[in-house]
């Protein structure tokens, strides 16, 4: 829940520019995946910060747990056992929202104001304009906003942005203890995950690279993947974008239904004055009685 | 009743059309709050975009159920017959009030009975989809790729029903003499005998017509 902001990129359900008088730096959280060893300490900042606390969950056999993301776990670890190259690897990854700069979210969304975009390219969700249509799930690409079943608002990460907009690091980002999690500015941590996979190139991960998708113009939460060929092995998309069903639904359709509306009402009304009122007339009575006299004869 | 006039609709019809038209004119008005931000304003007429999200399904589920009351009751006039196609064929007849050259109507004419089967088909695909997004109650247990495919499907059949509905409204006003057929219930023989011949013969069992004819017209 940010404070009143005059750096507004993007508004929903806005047609107007919103306020947009700051220029912010655009930031990036970069996940290096091959730094990541499980701890779950980034989870357990981001509860601490911003006081969430989820249900106790069930053991499924893996060390995922919760089990999925939920309005009160804004990040999870998901655990992948996997033999990309015949031999076994664990990889780990930090699912969350993935601050997308062309949001699916914000497209779908129908209430003014519940999600916006800062012009330092955080995508955040304002709970008290939301008004728990769901519509924010059918527009992400990365299956992120969950709603509440105690008060059907929708949630997810925020990436800090009330601790951004202060010139603090996101929680998770300052309590990673290996240095999976970066936070900066965005040219920063490209410059950044270039160095990681140059590393990572040298150590024999030959199809390392970073996973800032293109589909979504990119993105303001970036990972370092050893296989960056294969995403799906990290239960990521591979080329994320907006689905067409939903550009379909919420691009050009809706003002082109809006004007057949316009047209339909003014065609008819158009109509009346042209061609007139169908009336029974006296004429018409008369024409009816000739023809019927006829048919009794 | 007077002499000059018929029963077009019981009472019970008409209570029913206006169930159905006043619930579809609260969904539609709060379909459309959501369907474009220039119409967000009119949640304020349903307590806000929580309540307009919250009432909208259920205000639904009575339209439909009010809905296919009336449609099983009115089905088999309904029945697209030979001389129907040929009524669409003289669409411009139709348009420019030529009806003395189109073919004889029976209880309904060919325009009114596509738009019961348009309408009849948009409530069943607002109606299934509108279950699969609704909030909180079932939207959870559908796939995002079902959800999207339906909120799609949900606004192009909300969009073709309004305008058919438009279309609706508009012929009843341009046609002289129909809003008494659903407010009183009867329509004048001369209405009935210039818009649906064939369906005055059939209530008059084709006989006495000579003596209503002196009777009516004096």
């Amino acid at each position: 829940m940010p404070l009143q902001s005059l750096d507004i990129t993007r508004r929903s359900a806005t047609t107007t520019q919103p306020p947009s008088a700051r220029e912010t730096t655009s930031v990036a959280k970069l996940i290096d995946i091959s730094k990541c060893i499980g701890c779950k300490a980034c989870q357990s900042a981001c509860m601490e910060w911003n006081d969430l606390r989820d249900a106790v969950g069930d053991n499924t056999g893996t060390y995922d747990n919760p089990r999925d993301l939920t309005e009160n776990s804004w990040t999870v670890m998901r655990f992948f056992e996997v033999e990309p190259n015949g031999k076994l690897e664990w990889l780990i990854r930090k699912d969350g929202c993935m601050h997308c700069a062309d949001p699916g979210c914000l497209k779908a969304c129908p209430a003014p104001g519940a999600i916006v975009q800062y012009s330092n390219g955080i995508v955040d969700f304002h709970e008290e304009n939301c008004i728990g249509c769901g519509y924010c799930v059918t527009g992400c690409p990365f299956n992120v906003p969950r709603i509440s079943k105690k008060d059907s608002k929708a949630y997810k990460c925020t990436l800090c942005s009330d601790r951004v907009s202060v010139g603090l690091e996101p929680a998770c980002i300052k309590t990673c203890p290996t240095g999976a999690l970066v936070f900066g500015s965005k040219d920063d941590m490209v410059h950044h995950a270039e160095e990681r996979i140059a590393d990572l190139k040298e150590r024999g991960y030959q199809q390392a690279g970073l996973y800032n998708p293109a589909g979504v113009g990119g993105t303001h939460v970036m990972y370092v993947l050893q296989h960056a060929d294969k995403p799906e092995l990290y239960g990521l998309p591979k080329d994320p974008q907006i689905s067409p069903l939903v550009s379909l639904w919420k691009g050009v359709t809706k003002p082109l239904a809006l004007i057949a509306f316009g047209l339909a009402a003014l065609g008819s009304f158009f109509h009346y004055v042209k061609v007139g009122p169908n009336e029974v007339d006296d004429e018409d009575t008369a024409v009816d009685a000739k023809a019927r006299a006829k048919e009794e004869l | 009743m007077r002499a000059d006039l018929i029963e077009r609709y019981k009472a019970g019809d008409r209570m029913n059309h206006w169930l159905v038209a006043i619930l579809f004119v609260l969904l539609a008005l709060s379909g459309l709050a959501l369907f474009h931000p220039a119409m967000f304003w009119l949640t304020n007429l349903f307590g806000g975009g929580p309540w307009t999200r919250i009432l909208h399904p259920f205000l639904g589920v009575v339209m439909f159920v009010a809905f296919a009351w009336l449609a099983i009751k009115f089905w088999h006039h309904n029945v697209i017959e030979p001389r129907d196609r040929q009524w669409m064929k003289q669409w411009r007849d139709v348009m420019a009030n030529r009806e003395d050259r189109l073919p004889e109507v029976g209880r309904y004419n060919a325009g009114q009975k596509v738009l019961f089967w348009v309408m009849v088909a948009c409530m069943i695909v607002l109606l299934l989809t509108g279950i699969v997004i609704w909030q909180p109650y079932f939207a959870p247990s559908f796939s995002v790729t079902t959800l999207r495919i339906a909120v799609l499907l949900h606004a192009f059949a909300a969009f073709v029903l309004i305008l058919g509905i438009i279309v609706h409204i508009y012929a009843a006003i341009w046609v002289k003499g129909t809003v008494r057929a659903m407010t009183r219930g009867t329509v004048t023989r001369r209405w009935a005998r210039k818009h649906h011949p064939a369906w005055v013969r059939q209530i008059e069992g084709g006989e006495g017509l000579g003596i209503i004819e002196i009777l009516t017209n004096g």
